[in-house]
């Protein structure tokens, strides 16, 4: 019987459950663009009103650039959150993974870097073409790319701890926002602070090693409290 | 008691309360390996909550779980290992096909198990779908995607939350037949139902909740 030819669960390697999971998440997303195109667009849209509301005067324009992207690149991000784990939560998917016996942070890993991949990366692809809109020197369009890599990054497994702590809360949206922006105000400050510095010719090793410090933080703390959040937010609602 | 038969789950004086409501008070569950056990009674009397609860996955106020004699929060991901629970919700994400998501939901599954799940849905009846988007499935075609688990993955012990849900006369006798097959295996079932579901060759015990014991 089919019973006997699969392995017991104890013993899939965390590649699988990994790949799984994170081409599951593709997959879904690929399925429903306007889901994604809705975080790139506002990003697009919000940076690109701001040349019309103040004026195009390019000094004033290359000055808030970095200040501007930065915010409306984490406005996004924000944006996308709320999805994270509200489909599965509703449809029950995620207390199949819960109680899947697989590692959950693990698992989570994958959900958070497939919300990147589809809700971070194609805003941090996009942000030179909007800092050519800024008038933005080119010379920190590389910086501005870093910066934008590692911190949307660092605000998805940020954010998606909020989102896993809100998961069984309707329409908590709100309290999302009210959790995880404050917590997300550090990579703003150190990330824009290194775009700003390196359209002025300044030295900025020291933002992009702070971003990276967050990120690396992020990376391996925030998959457990994640993981947590989900357990509980299964175990209450219903 | 029997000695000899492993005892996997056990509960010890579960106490639930919803707001002002005793949903269960003091209550014992022991299932031992070939165990099946029903979990009866009326709507909104804590049947799902007595399954979630075992499993983890509802809170109580008092009382403790165990697994293999550990208690639940060491012993919880041995438990995981071993459990197949079927909920209410259905956990089939509509933008998937019936075979992504049993992907998804069986990760010992592997990637080239497209023929072996076929296998499963024929004998369902519903292989013809699993290329489909899932949200064109009907509930009973749903509920049918996710009981093929029952032969897909390997677990000792079953909770099946109204596994008879949106079914057919056809479609209920392969989930007793399936229930039968793994209570003789040495395996562990519990489950709630509405339906009067009644076994010829193993013998089930039975829960009742809601103020009759």
């Amino acid at each position: 019987m089919s019973d006997s030819s699969h392995p017991p669960r104890t013993d899939i390697s965390l590649s699988r459950v990994f790949w799984r999971v994170y081409r599951r998440d593709l997959t879904l997303a690929m399925r429903s663009v306007g889901q994604w195109l809705n975080t790139l667009f506002f990003f697009v849209i919000v940076v690109s009103l701001f040349p019309l509301g103040i004026g195009p005067g390019p000094q004033t324009l290359a000055t808030i650039a970095p200040g501007i992207i930065w915010v409306s690149a984490l406005l996004s991000m924000m944006l996308s959150l709320d999805s994270l784990f509200a489909h599965d939560f509703n449809d029950g998917t995620l207390e199949q993974l819960v109680i899947s016996g697989q590692p959950l942070s693990v698992i989570v890993i994958a959900k958070v870097l497939a919300h990147w991949s589809t809700g971070g990366l194609p805003l941090v692809l996009l942000s030179p073409l909007l800092a050519l809109v800024m008038q933005m020197p080119s010379s920190a369009y590389g910086v501005l790319v870093i910066s934008l890599a590692i911190g949307t990054l660092s605000l998805s497994f940020i954010g998606a701890i909020g989102a896993a702590l809100i998961v069984s809360v309707n329409q908590g949206g709100v309290l999302l926002s009210l959790l995880v922006l404050p917590l997300t105000v550090p990579v703003l400050i150190f990330g824009s602070g290194a775009v700003s510095s390196s359209s002025m010719g300044l030295p900025i090793s020291t933002q992009i090693s702070v971003l990276a410090a967050v990120l690396a933080l992020a990376v391996s703390l925030a998959p457990l409290a994640i993981a947590a959040a989900l357990r509980v937010g299964v175990s209450v609602g219903r | 008691m029997s000695e000899s038969v492993e005892l996997l789950l056990e509960a010890k004086g579960i106490t639930i309360w919803r707001g002002d409501n005793l949903l269960m008070d003091e209550l014992d569950v022991q299932l031992h390996a070939g165990d099946v056990l029903q979990i009866q009674g009326t709507n909104g009397c804590g049947k799902t909550t007595l399954l979630r609860a075992l499993i983890g996955l509802a809170e109580f106020d008092e009382g403790e779980v165990f697994w293999c004699g550990q208690p639940f929060a060491r012993a919880r991901d041995g438990l995981y290992a071993e459990l197949l629970y079927l909920g209410h919700k259905p956990g089939i994400s509509p933008g998937l096909t019936p075979l992504e998501n049993i992907k998804t939901l069986c990760p010992e599954l592997p990637d080239d198990c497209r023929a072996d799940v076929v296998q499963v849905l024929d004998e369902l009846g519903i292989s013809d779908r699993i290329d489909l988007p899932s949200a064109a499935l009907s509930a009973g075609q749903k509920r049918r995607i996710n009981l093929s688990r029952l032969q897909l993955q390997q677990a000792r012990l079953w909770v099946l939350d109204e596994p008879l849900t949106s079914l057919d006369a056809q479609g209920s006798a392969w989930v007793r037949e399936q229930i039968t097959k793994h209570a003789s295996q040495g395996g562990a079932v519990v489950f709630t139902t509405h339906q009067p579901l009644s076994f010829d060759d193993i013998s089930v015990s039975t829960i009742e909740l809601g103020g009759a014991e």
